[in-house]
């Protein structure tokens, strides 16, 4: 028996050893730097001073508000668009569902770079119109508020609820779509009773992968030139490069890390329960 | 190919319009015809059977039937009503198939109770209605299960409440008892035959590839083939006088012995037939020119071992034996005649010792076993 254990250490101990230097010393360090003295104060200052502070409840709140409205308009277009692709037999819809899973492969920054381009203050749309009408400045201006902001976000983040969620709609028996129908059921009360159910795990966790990805989402943010929009991400970032307090990153960076455990454990109790495993 | 057969004792006298017809349906997938102008009539209280190997469109026929597959041409008639435009849910029938398609995160009552809801049917009404269905498949006592929760012959009898809650007309099984093994098929085989006696209006098509379950449910057997329909007959006609020489091999098995008669005959008389260098006597159930091409199908159960003691009423074919199955009552020996090469396949009761492989068999069939078919090759004796 000893030789098997020792053969499962030797296999198991180069990715732990990899875990615990990239991942697990990193996050620690993080909660230890939390702790260090700021200036003159004492150690573990930072923590009632930014967890205190209303500017961080409030980016703590716009963090959730684009996360939450970014799920919502990523799983309503998501599972729309899948299910078109998946029951509804149209010519390039191979085609449609590469560009979805093409657009996973971009940089997150080039949405808002080209809905700058085409939105933003100077864009082309408001260009065209202030040359047009004549007035000062163009109808369109909300590249820089949370609407533009989760309108990047849901360009960016729609493919990665299509693919899973069209790979379950593939995956669910056709015979209990032709049962529904032909026990009279129309196609919406099969979309809402057979199908939706039927592949609730995939969007449930495409879901919950979107708003995490949200949650902590910075390019599209930075890109975006928000300045009325400070989620937490950003304000690690601030805190972190431009005023070199790193105890207050730091502090931030754990509440932000605490949110993003929070959501998962919820949804993994919820779905362990749902899906009665 | 439209192919017109007698209709089933019980239901001539029935002048309503058939519960379901197919009427020269063709289904194509491109260039193929999954179906090829097949014309079929279901009458009320009936059960027909659709049987035939895989691909020979059985299941593609069902399907045009249900409304899931649109004929390229022809049309499908509901209680004499042109359904062929029609949605799958605009045409009232019930399906049960192979995979039983539960809705998983239903329980068996919202499962059957679905088609009631579907059609707006009252919550109270609704209620009657499904516990009757699950009493009548004996599943009451099982409704707060979910699918994941019974056996696969409890799962199937949810699906035919399901199917019957909607009170349809028609009901249409495809291959209901394939997923089931061996016992619980037969027991769900006794289900279904009391299912028929407790609605005896209900129009049934079971498609199947199984002869067993076709003999012991159907009142009709559609014999399908390369995407046509290639007989259709009353069961125990079908079985007995099989019109062709797939129907004969498909549904009983038999040896196909290419033969010629050496004399005319009426029908009910002995007609005498060359076969690989033999002299057959046969008796005809049809008038029979002579030096006429014929095929003579023997059942394997009706090769009987010759006796030196009694005298044959046939030649008698020995023949090596190949293959040797023990079927527990009976022993199903595979072996070739020595003086045509043919293959004989010869049923014979599991009384004293089993051929042995390798050693000769002396065999012969009685005039009245032999059934005469039209030669379906130019190459008879």
């Amino acid at each position: 028996m000893r030789a098997p254990t020792l053969r499962r250490v030797g296999w198991a101990a180069p990715p732990l050893a990899a875990l615990l230097i990239l991942l697990v010393y990193p996050m620690l360090q993080v909660v230890a730097t939390s702790f260090d003295a700021v200036g003159s104060g004492a150690p573990g200052q930072a923590w009632p001073t930014v967890l205190g502070d209303p500017a961080v409840h409030r980016a703590l709140l716009t963090t959730l508000q684009v996360a939450a409205m970014t799920t919502l308009g990523c799983l309503v277009l998501g599972v729309f668009l899948a299910l078109v692709l998946a029951y509804v037999p149209f010519p390039g819809a191979g085609a449609v569902t590469r560009l979805v899973e093409a657009v996973i492969s971009f940089p997150s920054f080039l949405i808002p770079l080209a809905f700058g381009t085409l939105f933003g203050p100077v864009g082309i749309v408001n260009t065209a119109i202030t040359g047009t009408t004549g007035a000062a400045e163009g109808p369109l201006q909300f590249m820089g508020s949370v609407h533009g902001v989760v309108l990047a976000e849901v360009a960016y983040f729609t493919p990665f609820i299509v693919r899973p969620v069209l790979a379950a709609f593939q995956r669910l028996p056709p015979d209990q779509i032709n049962a529904a129908s032909s026990l009279g059921a129309h196609p919406g009360r099969i979309v809402g009773q057979v199908i939706l159910p039927g592949a609730y795990p995939a969007i449930a966790g495409a879901g919950v992968l979107v708003f995490m990805l949200a949650l902590n989402e910075f390019g599209i943010i930075l890109f975006t030139g928000a300045q009325d929009v400070v989620t937490l991400p950003l304000m690690v970032y601030t805190r972190a490069i431009v005023t070199f307090d790193l105890p207050g990153a730091s502090v931030i960076a754990c509440l932000q890390a605490a949110v993003s455990l929070l959501v998962y454990f919820a949804y993994s109790r919820l779905f362990v329960r749902r899906s009665g495993r | 190919m439209s192919i017109t057969a007698p209709d089933a004792v019980s239901h001539r006298t029935d002048r309503r319009p058939a519960a379901a017809a197919l009427r020269e349906v063709t289904v194509s997938y491109g260039a193929t015809d999954a179906l090829r102008d097949c014309s079929l009539e279901i009458h009320h209280g009936e059960t027909v059977a659709l049987l035939g190997p895989s691909g020979s469109g059985k299941s593609t026929a069902l399907k045009a039937l249900a409304g899931f597959e649109a004929p390229s041409r022809g049309a499908v008639l509901l209680g004499g009503r042109d359904v062929t435009g029609l949605s799958p849910a605009q045409r009232g029938i019930g399906i049960v198939v192979q995979s039983y398609a539960l809705f998983p995160h239903m329980n068996v009552r919202k499962n059957v109770g679905f088609g009631l809801r579907a059609r707006r049917v009252p919550p109270a009404r609704t209620r009657e209605r499904v516990d009757e269905a699950l009493r009548m498949v004996g599943m009451f006592d099982y409704a707060d299960r979910l699918p994941r929760e019974l056996s696969g012959g409890q799962q199937q009898r949810v699906a035919i409440a399901r199917a019957l809650a909607i009170r349809p007309r028609v009901l249409l099984l495809d291959e209901p008892l394939s997923a089931l093994d061996a016992a619980l098929r037969q027991s769900m085989l006794h289900e279904l035959q009391q299912l028929r006696r407790r609605l005896p209006d209900l129009a049934m098509v079971y498609v199947t590839h199984d002869q067993g379950e076709a003999l012991a449910l159907a009142d009709r057997i559609a014999l399908m083939r390369d995407s046509r329909l290639e007989s259709l007959g009353r069961t125990e006609e079908m079985f007995e006088r099989p019109s062709t020489e797939f129907a004969a091999t498909f549904l009983g098995g038999a040896d196909i012995l290419p033969a010629r008669t050496l004399t005319a005959a009426g029908a009910g008389e002995t007609v005498r037939a060359a076969y690989g260098g033999h002299e057959i006597s046969v008796l005809t159930r049809e008038d029979l020119p002579r030096d006429h091409g014929i095929s003579l199908a023997v059942r394997p159960w009706s090769w009987q071992l010759a006796d030196d003691a009694v005298p044959a009423p046939n030649p008698v074919f020995a023949a090596e034996v190949d293959g040797v199955q023990w079927k527990g009552s009976s022993y199903r020996v595979q072996a070739t005649a020595e003086s045509t090469g043919q293959t004989l396949h010869v049923e014979m009761p599991a009384r004293g010792r089993a051929p042995a492989v390798g050693g000769t068999l002396s065999v012969t069939v009685a005039p009245r076993d032999v059934m005469v078919l039209p030669a379906e090759r130019s190459d008879g004796a």
